[in-house]
């Protein structure tokens, strides 16, 4: 019923960033004839932006409580990722090496929100001390040179090195990785199953059933994740840093739409004072938010050094530029309160897109960084401006 | 009699310097609705605030007797479990969220891990359907109207299994018709067995709903009037027991001022809101102000005063749709910001003294030469020395009690900040001052100097018109007054002339519920 | 009235910490830090710190507003400054006003998205952040092999770096002095001169014997200064533009009608705008401002550095910033002087000059920096909850 009140013009802002991500896919596979979607590109694409869908989710429960942010997650990403290349370095254990560095990243997290939820320092402040920090920190645990790693174990779990896909079991000896397809066609079809019968129970229920955007909604993700796996199986099959991201994709989808403290994030920043009137803490959901941001920055600096295979004083420069940036994109709102999960994905990938296609053009980085900064600036100013025209 | 519900026993709860409460009892009966009056600033939602655990157990004296059991509230949470829910005269509501999420908000449906977004969506109906909401749960709070939000809250509470529902100030946002839909839900639900209190400042709401009365005065409770007693209750009844005191020995004579020229004159002056623009706040309203007079405009909260006095204070608030203002005869055109309007000789002093009026973190001195900065400077530079004799002329002449000018204002006592308020627009040398509420907050000291203030004013032959929701006040004070309701003004006559009751029946005469 | 010992010290603190940290470094550097050579390091390495804090005071006194920008363009703004003068070999006045035209063209950009389209400060800035420190790169990896674009033309260089009247090294440069001297003494006037005219109308004013221990320390300090400074080789260049934007800033933040607007707007800002301040041009000049300080800034930086390169103006934002927070301009806006920012920003600059001093590495360094900001900050808004 709200679906069709709704005029064309609203749908059209309501999907805008993903029309403008598809015209930027096609621009950048004109740009390239076509190189943007090989496969292998696809692959790419994934493994390299591995580390801002993971660094986005966590900006993105920043973002909610109130436009809040983390500048502090590329140091952070750095400085956890120097820790675990010099404990592996040294011959610890692929394993102990990555709790170390989840826990030293909640660590960190722990510590900044510590300051922000319950002294109630501004958050830019207490994260750009920690930026320039943990940049520090990073470079002496390095003692200012790169680490390689060759912990054989931690790079294919985390999707660094050659080999970091998923083997294929069921290899037929042909061109397609078969372990690949089946997972992502089981994955397909569990997804769409599990989506309509979702709908019956609504109905069941009594409440409106699917609505017709919904069905055509499915129709494409569905199509979406069929043409993705076919492309992974055709070149070398699963990268093992996807699964990282699905799963990290998938907890806070739920957490944001389906728990307590998820929602709380959106109700704090919706409307501070209301929310702690309805008898939720709401210091402890400043302290979580950055907590987790922390978290993650341990699981980004996992995931950073082993792509690199080493880890280096200047790694996650940048980073938290690109995880706001993608919030941003994907629909957050600067003011907070509003933002999903979903919204952040396409985000995300418009970013690694923009990565991706503007170097196979073979635009330096220099460059890269300048569209990077604009592009912020558009997604930020598309937001308050469409604000104010409701107003 | 029926039982005991609630029972809060000598409360006293003090902040800082001030005695909030002082020995308050209240006694609420099961299944009835208990009105809880008295004049701004009288303790009514402290007392509130304690019952519903905002100021914890043990920051306050006395005893909390609620079904029998003593109880110490910790949080809100812990009186929301006995189901005492309160509903705050702001709304608690998260725009950005559907009404089925603002509802369960602290309080989901299913697992902390797991909300039953179905359950929610469904009760969430189930709930906006006894208060008459036809909405779906999941549209969004920032789409539905004001009254609506308002009856969302009522939701909200049912939802928390409430059996003692406290409501704060309910219809001060709200038109006739919301309101006394409202009023009609609450007997409703009275019906079923709910226990209501509701604060009001609009005595005629405690007149149709009530069953009992309690009056608060200065942080103490004065009495409690049954309505279904031997006793008639008449709105001057409940007023007396408000106000407590002789009315003419509050308030300085003005004597031998000369009422001269129309100095200022409004005509259909129509204002929307600035959000929904579909909304009128102002309606068609016409008025003049003499030089040497005092004008008061009476209304209750959400009549649309201070909206009026803002959007002709250069437009501060609302979108101007018609309406023409004339100064000393002449019409002009106001421009979209305050400097327009000083330079016309117009003040604003502002209802809402914290937020809208003063620089808290500032001093005394920066504060007072704030909107006339240019005349103690040469070619953008302030002569200080200016500057601190000026602070110190108006600290004397308005008696603000302060060791120097150089205090902060956030460390002044309300009526003192009122002063300072009161100073730095007095210096900026209007001829036309709109006094919003000037008296609001502040203790009866206090107001006799500010209504000094006022009669030297007019004195000087400035206009002042005087906004108010205190009817002894307004008739003390004024030369003329404007009765104001439902964003139309819809009287006017000589203060010489009015009374209590004929300004309120002139308000129950403009429309029935409000 | 008098202040209590007590009062006087707590209005002082930072300033007791900079004597304090200063101290120590004396003794832990065994007195290497009060040479003359380390007097003039001090200035010529914080010039920037003073210049862009100035204009971030501006910022934040608007509502704890920052602008994470100033560094990566200082970055842009040497590159183009070099292009002009040295591969373009434009000359000197019209590429120092091309940069000037180009820092004012972004704080009208800047200025205008944040005060009149809303747009959040911090993430206007950071977007400038990110591009300006690529553009800059490119523009200087465009025209010059090693990524760097030197030498600039002594004309420019003497501008803004260098001495006045220079003379060898532990030969006490007149000029110098009788500047210090004339210093000092117009010091000890105005303090006097105030306190007399004060009197005289009836205000509150100072005692004799305070007004005299206070005149008596600033020409010390002053003096102390002159002379290490003249047994340097004499004035330092840029220590003309520091004091002239300081003074600037100072008059501008403590006696014009102007620098009150930003008090208050940072204060309350509905209050501020229904007494007829316009708030929205406050913004737009607090960042327009700024960006016109950068350029000053970039001007002494090159000409320090005599070259144009991709890391110029690395965390200045951040050395700006502190220098404002650490000397006590509230993170929340409407609070801090410039005198506070100069003992902020000199702080820092002690602490940066003794640590490389006792050969501390650059990177610990970062971390005491990070420390700091975040002590200053939470040590503000602690003793401001506990006032309340």
């Amino acid at each position: 019923m709200i679906m069709k009140s709704e005029s064309i013009g609203a749908a059209a802002k309501k999907y805008m960033m993903i029309i403008i991500l598809v015209g930027v896919v096609i621009f950048f596979s004109i740009l390239t004839k076509g190189k943007i979607l090989y496969a292998q590109n696809i692959n790419n694409l994934i493994s390299q932006n591995g580390y801002v869908f993971v660094l986005a989710a966590g900006m993105l429960l920043c973002i909610l409580t109130g436009g809040n942010i983390d500048l502090a997650v590329g140091s952070v990403v750095c400085f956890t990722g120097a820790i675990g290349g010099v404990m592996m370095s040294k011959g610890s254990s692929a394993g102990i090496a990555v709790l170390v560095m989840l826990l030293v990243g909640l660590a960190i997290g722990c510590f900044q929100g510590f300051w922000i939820a319950f002294i109630s320092v501004p958050p830019f402040i207490a994260t750009l001390a920690g930026m320039y920090a943990f940049r520090g920190l990073s470079n002496v645990v390095l003692q200012g040179f790169a680490v390689g790693i060759n912990n054989q174990t931690f790079l294919n779990l985390f999707g660094g090195g050659a080999d970091c896909y998923v083997p294929d079991f069921l290899s037929t000896g042909g061109k397609l990785n078969m372990f690949c397809l089946l997972v992502g066609l089981v994955l397909a079809l569990i997804f769409a199953l599990s989506t309509t019968l979702g709908w019956k129970s609504r109905q069941k229920k009594g409440l409106a059933g699917a609505s017709t955007a919904e069905k055509l909604t499915l129709v494409i993700l569905v199509a979406l994740m069929v043409w993705i796996t076919y492309e992974l199986a055709s070149y070398k099959g699963i990268p093992t840093v996807l699964i990282w991201i699905a799963l990290v994709l998938f907890v806070y989808n739920y957490i944001t739409q389906n728990t307590a403290i998820g929602r709380y994030f959106y109700a704090v920043g919706g409307n501070e004072k209301a929310t702690r009137l309805s008898g939720v803490n709401t210091k402890m959901v400043y302290f979580v938010a950055y907590a987790n941001m922390g978290f993650l920055a341990g699981l980004a600096g996992i995931l950073t050094v082993a792509r690199a295979s080493s880890a280096q004083p200047t790694y996650g420069q940048g980073y938290e530029m690109d995880a706001i940036a993608s919030c941003f994109i994907g629909g957050a709102s600067a003011y907070g309160g509003v933002g999903k999960i979903s919204g952040v994905i396409i985000g995300a990938v418009l970013m690694g897109v923009i990565n991706q296609g503007m170097s196979i053009v073979g635009w330096s980085a220099n460059y890269q960084k300048a569209v990077k900064g604009v592009v912020l600036l558009l997604a930020v100013l598309i937001d308050v401006v469409s604000k104010k025209e409701k107003a | 009699m029926g039982k005991i519900l609630l029972e809060m026993k000598n409360i006293t709860k003090t902040f800082p310097g001030v005695k909030a409460l002082d020995n308050v009892n209240l006694q609420v009966e099961e299944g009835e609705i208990h009105a809880l009056v008295g004049e701004n600033g009288a303790g009514k939602s402290t007392l509130m605030n304690v019952l519903s655990g905002i100021y914890p157990y043990g920051s306050y004296e006395g005893d909390i007797v609620y079904d029998g059991e003593v109880c110490k509230f910790g949080n809100i949470k812990d009186s929301e479990g006995k189901g005492i829910v309160i509903i705050h005269q702001e709304l608690a509501l998260v725009p950005e969220m559907s009404i089925g999420e603002n509802m369960y908000l602290g309080n989901e449906r299913g697992f902390k891990a797991k909300i039953d977004w179905n359950t929610t969506y469904m009760e969430a109906d189930k709930y906006l359907k006894m208060v008459g909401l036809t909405e779906s749960s999941k549209v969004l709070v920032k789409e539905i109207g004001t009254g609506k939000q308002q009856l969302v809250e009522i939701a909200k509470a049912l939802a928390k299994k409430a059996k003692l529902l406290i409501l704060d100030e309910p219809t001060s946002s709200l038109n006739e018709e919301d309101s006394k839909a409202l009023l009609d839900l609450m007997l409703g639900f009275k019906k079923q067995g709910m226990t209501m209190i509701i604060i009001t400042h609009k005595l005629n709401e405690v007149a149709y709903v009530s069953d009992k009365i309690t009056v608060i005065r200065d942080g103490s409770t004065i009495e409690t009037i049954d309505c279904h007693g031997p006793e008639k209750i008449s709105e001057d009844r409940i007023i007396k027991g408000m106000v407590g005191r002789e009315i003419t020995n509050r308030f300085p004579r003005r004597e031998g001022v000369e009422i001269g020229e129309i100095n200022m004159e409004v005509s259909n002056w129509t204002v929307h809101h600035p959000l929904y623009p579909e909304r009128i706040v102002v309606n068609d309203v016409s008025l003049n102000v003499r030089k040497g007079e005092v004008v008061g405009i009476y209304g209750l909260m959400g009549a649309g005063r201070t909206e009026l006095a803002m959007s002709i204070f250069g437009q501060s608030y609302g979108i101007l749709t018609g309406g023409i203002l004339k100064i000393d005869g002449k019409e002009v055109h106001l421009k979209k910001s305050p400097t327009d309007a000083i330079k016309h000789k117009i003040a604003y002093v502002t209802e809402d003294r914290k937020g809208n009026g003063l620089i808290l973190s500032q001093s005394i001195k920066v504060n007072t030469s704030l909107a006339n900065l240019n005349s103690i400077s040469t070619a953008t530079v302030i002569d200080k020395d200016k500057e601190y004799a000026v602070a110190m002329e108006y600290k004397n002449k308005l008696n603000t009690k302060t060791p120097s000018v150089e205090q902060l204002v956030g460390n002044l006592s309300g009526g003192n900040q009122q002063k300072v308020l009161l100073a730095k627009w007095m210096f900026a040398e209007p001829d036309i001052l709109i006094l919003d509420e000037p008296t609001r907050g502040i203790d009866v000291g206090a107001k006799y100097e500010i209504y000094c203030i006022i009669n030297d004013l007019a004195k000087a032959g400035k206009s002042v018109i005087m906004i108010s929701s205190e009817l002894p006040e307004v008739l003390a004070m004024s030369d003329r007054i404007y009765i104001m309701n439902a964003s139309r003004i819809v009287g006017e006559m000589k203060a010489s002339e009015a009374t209590q009751e004929n300004i309120m029946a002139m308000i129950l005469k403009s429309g029935r519920g409000a | 009235m008098k202040k209590s010992i007590s009062t006087v010290l707590k209005e002082n603190t930072m300033l007791i910490v900079l004597v304090i940290v200063y101290l120590f470094f004396t003794i832990t550097t065994k007195g290497t830090m009060f040479q003359p050579l380390q007097f003039n390091a001090l200035i010529t390495q914080n010039a920037y710190v003073y210049i862009l804090a100035s204009g971030m005071l501006m910022c934040m006194l608007t509502g704890g507003n920052i602008d994470l920008s100033c560094g990566s363009f200082v970055c842009l703004l040497g590159a183009i400054g070099g292009y002009f003068m040295v591969v373009r070999g434009m000359s000197v006045p019209v590429s120092v006003g091309l940069m000037l035209l180009v820092g004012i063209i972004y704080g009208g950009v800047l200025g205008y998205l944040i005060a009149y389209v809303n747009i959040p400060p911090w993430i206007a800035t950071l977007a400038g952040y990110l591009a300006f420190r690529g553009l800059g790169t490119a523009v200087l990896s465009g025209n010059s092999k090693t990524g760097s674009i030197a030498p600039f033309p002594q004309e420019f260089l003497k501008l803004f770096s260098g001495k006045l009247f220079s003379t060898k090294l532990n030969v006490l440069n007149m000029p110098c002095m009788i500047v210090g001297l004339v210093a000092a003494f117009l010091v000890v006037l105005v303090i006097f001169g105030t306190r007399a005219s004060r009197l005289k109308k009836g205000y509150e004013a100072d005692s004799f014997k305070a007004a005299a221990i206070k005149s008596g320390l600033m020409a010390a300090v002053i003096l102390l200064f002159a002379y290490k400074l003249g047994m340097a080789g004499g004035i330092p260049t840029v220590l003309v533009w520091v004091a002239v934007v300081v003074l600037i800033y100072s008059f501008i933040t403590s006696k014009t009608t102007i620098g009150r607007h930003f008090y208050v707007v940072g204060g309350n800002k509905e209050a501020a705008y229904l007494s007829g301040v316009n708030t929205r041009k406050i913004m737009f000049l607090a960042y327009m401002n700024m960006a016109i300080l950068t350029v000053v800034t970039t001007w002494t930086v090159i000409a320090r550095f005599q070259a144009a390169n991709s890391t110029a103006g690395t965390n200045y934002e951040m050395d700006a910033i502190s220098a404002c927070v650490v000397g006590g301009v509230s993170a929340y806006g409407g609070a801090g002087s410039v005198t506070g920012m100069v003992i902020g920003a000199t702080l820092i600059g002690v602490i940066n000059l003794g640590m490389s001093l006792m050969n501390i590495d650059a990177n610990y360094q970062k971390v005491v920096k990070g420390v700091v900001l975040l002590g200053a900050v939470a040590f503000d808004i602690l003793s401001k909850k506990r006032a309340k």
